[in-house]
């Protein structure tokens, strides 16, 4: 039978994503800026992560298991950034094409 | 074992014979059955992709459009691409050559899923329908490649069947690439450690990769598509804000590590082919199993490419430049190692090898005119011409169809317990080689002097290089109808084969039959040996 | 790596092409996980066009952020949480071979899940209410209102393929309580069932900040 955290543990992890939640949605009254954003995200993140480990039992699992969960995030953050370098450049050539309609 | 002929084809107990029946074909778990029922697939769809290719070459041998209006004449490019793409060139070697030997070649009984892998056939089979009734109510005319807002808005043609067809079709690709991952990390035998497998599967595996990672932004792409059509309201709209250079974004997120999927297993192949017809193994192993991965992972990164002129951002572009140069670099070392392997081999010019020598000369053609268009000055001039159709038909077709067929027949004993015709696969390879040049050729020079693609006229100072293109798709069409003959002919009539007639190395060839029991080995093989142990002697039988 | 484990009354039949169970249970586990990182890249798609018209039109889509519920998308949020926390009990119970314990874990499960999509429909005809649903019958007044209708596309799409997977896995939990109660369950079935939930709950604490939280709200 392969390691599973206990019940206990599962509770304990329970709260904390609880408490971020908690955090989180309060953070959205909170005016940071454009840090608002970053805040919600790795909030976001750190719940994941979470999720991940105990629940999905990743902590106790094969470098083979981890190593496909982290594949897909890497590649989504791929599809994301290198389509940002358009997006986030192309004001840097003025021209009226880049975008007609603002 | 014994290879007795005689015994060996009164023995019921191989794959293909150990039982009857429609059903036993329709709803087997057996992956080599499974194989073959792709093989009848693909094959059907390759020539009505060739159907639609011959339609184009023959309204092109004119400058007018006089053969099919313009609006038909866009359907006919569309399907021919669209069919050629999803349901041949993605399938094919995968679905035929990858299912039928990675369980052999990593030594298992057969892949993970095997009831996935019929599920796979069966909703590669819908979706084969499903297209073909498209095709048969009028078809798309928005070019494989879906562009918006002509296929969201403007096209009056069945856009969301076929995005519906492919949405489907891309679900029997994401299963076949979830098994052969799985498979591979999983069911090898004991002893068969990675550096020990077959290049063969290293290339399948990387392909899967790919498959897994790409093909499911295609589906969501699609599926968005398919809402603004019907909905008329999307994302792309630029009534709402919306951004078409999106739509192309997201669609060759995909398309782009496509290709690599469409051409990796071929690349496999032909490191089989060289190693067997040279009875020597491959030079730099590591390096050609490495650049493999190396191919999945940068092929991820270049997309861009495909956008240099649709308005995306210049700098975006020189990123996407730099990177696509850098994706051809695995791809070179593999054509340097190939040759390497050669030289000072033992080499047997039978049909598989002449397909392995086309496929790197060929390819290497393609390659290098892929730097002339990753070029960005280039690519505004030759961007949406015959040279770009030029240069992934010499990829497609004289790389990978190539290495499909010669594939095809390197396995056909092992698959059929058959040997096809020496002579006869000759002449049908020499068609095919001479018939390619001539199609395709031509058609670099045509976008060179600025011919445009998708265009049903031309100027007429282009004819002449139309009419030889065409007349080369004449002949190429001919090589590739006669191995459909003399392989169903070698299935009742060619001569038995025995166990190893190649006398090649790996499991497929030295621990199972030809054809194969249904669990492919006795006993389940133990690994001792690197995997072109051409100096240690092969097992013959 | 490979161990042989017992065929027993709660444990899984071999299936043929496998040669042990710990290897059956290596590769159903890596089939799930690899299955998984498909759907990462299939919202991941839908998730990408959002963060670059999110940057494009911050003004629209803190306007459409704005019109969404915050206190149903805690809601939401808590309750996906507590029906991830109630599978990863059942996949104790069931690793345990605890028959009682597991059947009621999965039904607070399934429970918790048709909640959250009863919240989600009720949210749905609120956004049908207020007319902000895309299409000929959007009406809104105020500036950036033409990317809002932008921000509603995606929020319809993001959450209605949320909604959908969530939908099949209520299935697949009302499988999994029927096999158990009739003693007919797999021990490790439920814990990759249990992965494709953990990952729609994933999905969702994402989907949350992005849509829900965007808009500053110091009311």
């Amino acid at each position: 039978m392969p390691r599973l955290a206990s019940p206990r543990t599962f509770l304990k992890v329970f709260i904390a994503l609880l408490a971020l939640t908690a955090l989180t949605t309060g953070a959205a009254f909170v005016p940071l800026g454009p840090f608002n954003d970053a805040v919600a995200l790795l909030i976001a993140a750190s719940k994941a992560t979470l999720v991940v480990l105990f629940f999905m039992n990743v902590r106790y699992s094969s470098r083979l298991t981890w190593a496909f969960a982290v594949a897909g995030f890497c590649w989504l953050a791929v599809l994301l950034g290198l389509s940002a370098t358009d997006f986030f450049t192309r004001h840097w050539i003025p021209s009226p094409s880049a975008f007609p309609w603002r | 074992m014994s290879t007795h002929p005689h015994l060996h084809r009164d023995d019921p107990k191989d794959y293909l014979h150990c039982e009857y029946g429609i059903r036993s074909w329709l709803f087997t778990t057996d992956h080599k059955r499974i194989a073959i029922l792709y093989l009848v697939s693909i094959t059907l769809m390759f020539f009505v992709g060739g159907a639609f290719a011959t339609l184009v070459r023959l309204e092109l041998i004119t400058p007018q459009s006089d053969l099919l209006q313009p609006e038909t004449y866009n359907r006919m490019f569309t399907m021919h691409g669209i069919v050629m793409v999803w349901f041949f060139l993605i399938p094919s070697i995968p679905a035929v050559l990858g299912n039928f030997l990675i369980p052999m070649m990593v030594g298992a009984r057969d892949l993970a899923f095997p009831r996935i892998n019929l599920l796979s056939w069966w909703l590669f089979t819908a979706s084969g329908v499903f297209v073909l009734i498209t095709i048969f109510i009028g078809g798309v005319d928005t070019g494989w490649t879906f562009y918006t807002p002509f296929s969201t808005f403007y096209s009056n043609s069945y856009a969301v069947a076929a995005a519906l067809a492919i949405f489907i079709n891309g679900f029997s690709t994401i299963l076949t690439g979830l098994n052969f991952i799985v498979t591979v990390h999983t069911m090898r035998a004991p002893g068969m450690t990675w550096l020990r497998l077959p290049l063969f599967v290293w290339s399948n595996y990387a392909t899967a990769v790919i498959m897994v990672l790409a093909t499911p932004v295609l589906a969501i792409t699609l599926l968005l598509v398919g809402i603004e059509r019907v909905f008329r309201v999307g994302i792309f709209d630029p009534a709402l804000g919306g951004d078409p250079i999106l739509f192309q974004h997201l669609f060759w997120f995909y398309s782009h590590p496509a290709v690599y999927i469409m051409i990796l297993p071929g690349m496999g192949v032909v490191s089989e082919l060289v190693t067997a017809f040279s009875r020597k193994r491959i030079f730099g192993y590591h390096f050609v199993a490495f650049a493999s991965m190396a191919i999945a992972l940068f092929g991820f990164l270049v997309w861009g490419h495909h956008l240099f002129v649709s308005g995306q951002s210049l700098y975006a572009g020189l990123v996407f430049s730099l990177l696509s140069y850098l994706v051809a670099v695995p791809s070179a070392i593999k054509v340097f190692n190939w040759t390497a392997t050669l030289y000072k081999g033992s080499v047997l010019l039978a049909t598989p090898m002449l397909y392995a020598l086309a496929f790197i000369g060929l390819f290497t053609m393609g390659g290098l005119t892929g730097l002339f268009v990753a070029a960005l000055g280039v690519d505004v001039h030759v961007h949406d011409t015959y040279f770009v159709v030029a240069h992934f038909h010499y990829i497609m077709v004289g790389g990978m169809v190539t290495a499909y067929m010669g594939g095809l027949h390197f396995w056909w004993p092992k698959i059929s317990g058959r040997m096809y015709p020496e002579g006869w696969a000759k002449i049908a390879a020499g068609l095919i080689f001479f018939g390619f040049n001539l199609t395709f050729f031509p058609q670099f020079l045509l976008g060179y002097l600025g011919m445009p693609r998708r265009y049903a006229t031309y100027p007429p100072e282009f004819q002449v290089w139309n009419v030889l293109s065409t007349a080369g798709a004449s002949i190429l069409a001919v090589g590739y109808v006669v191995p459909l003959f003399y392989l169903f002919w070698s299935m009742r009539y060619g001569k038995i084969a025995p166990r190893n007639p190649w006398r090649a190395s790996g499991l497929e060839w030295e621990e199972a039959d030809s054809p194969p029991i249904k669990h492919n080995f006795e006993e389940v093989p133990t690994v001792t040996k690197e995997a072109y142990h051409y100096h240690e002697g092969v097992r013959l039988g | 790596m490979v161990e042989a484990e017992p065929v027993g009354p709660h444990h899984t039949p071999l299936r043929e092409q496998f040669e042990a169970l710990g290897q059956q249970r290596e590769a159903d586990t890596l089939g799930m996980w690899v299955f998984l990182s498909t759907e990462i890249l299939f919202f991941g798609g839908v998730i990408t066009s959002y963060m670059i018209y999110r940057s494009l039109f911050a003004p629209a889509f803190h306007i459409g952020s704005g019109h969404l519920d915050l206190v149903s998308g805690t809601a939401m949020t808590v309750i996906l949480l507590a029906s991830s926390f109630t599978m990863a009990l059942s996949v104790h119970a069931a690793e345990h071979g605890l028959r009682r314990r597991l059947m009621l874990c999965l039904a607070l499960t399934l429970v918790l899940g048709l909640a959250f999509l009863g919240l989600k429909a009720h949210e749905y005809y609120h956004v049908y209410q207020e007319r902000l649903v895309p299409g000929s019958r959007f009406h809104l007044e105020g500036p950036h209102a033409r990317e809002v209708q932008l921000f509603m596309m995606h929020y319809f799409i993001m959450t209605g393929m949320h909604a959908l997977h969530m939908i099949i896995g209520a299935g697949m939990l009302i499988f999994l309580i029927t096999y158990a109660a009739r003693n007919t369950y797999k021990n490790y079935t439920v814990e990759i069932c249990g992965l494709y939930w953990h990952f729609v709950d994933i999905v969702w604490l994402f989907l949350f900040p992005l849509l829900y939280l965007f808009e500053l709200r110091t009311r």
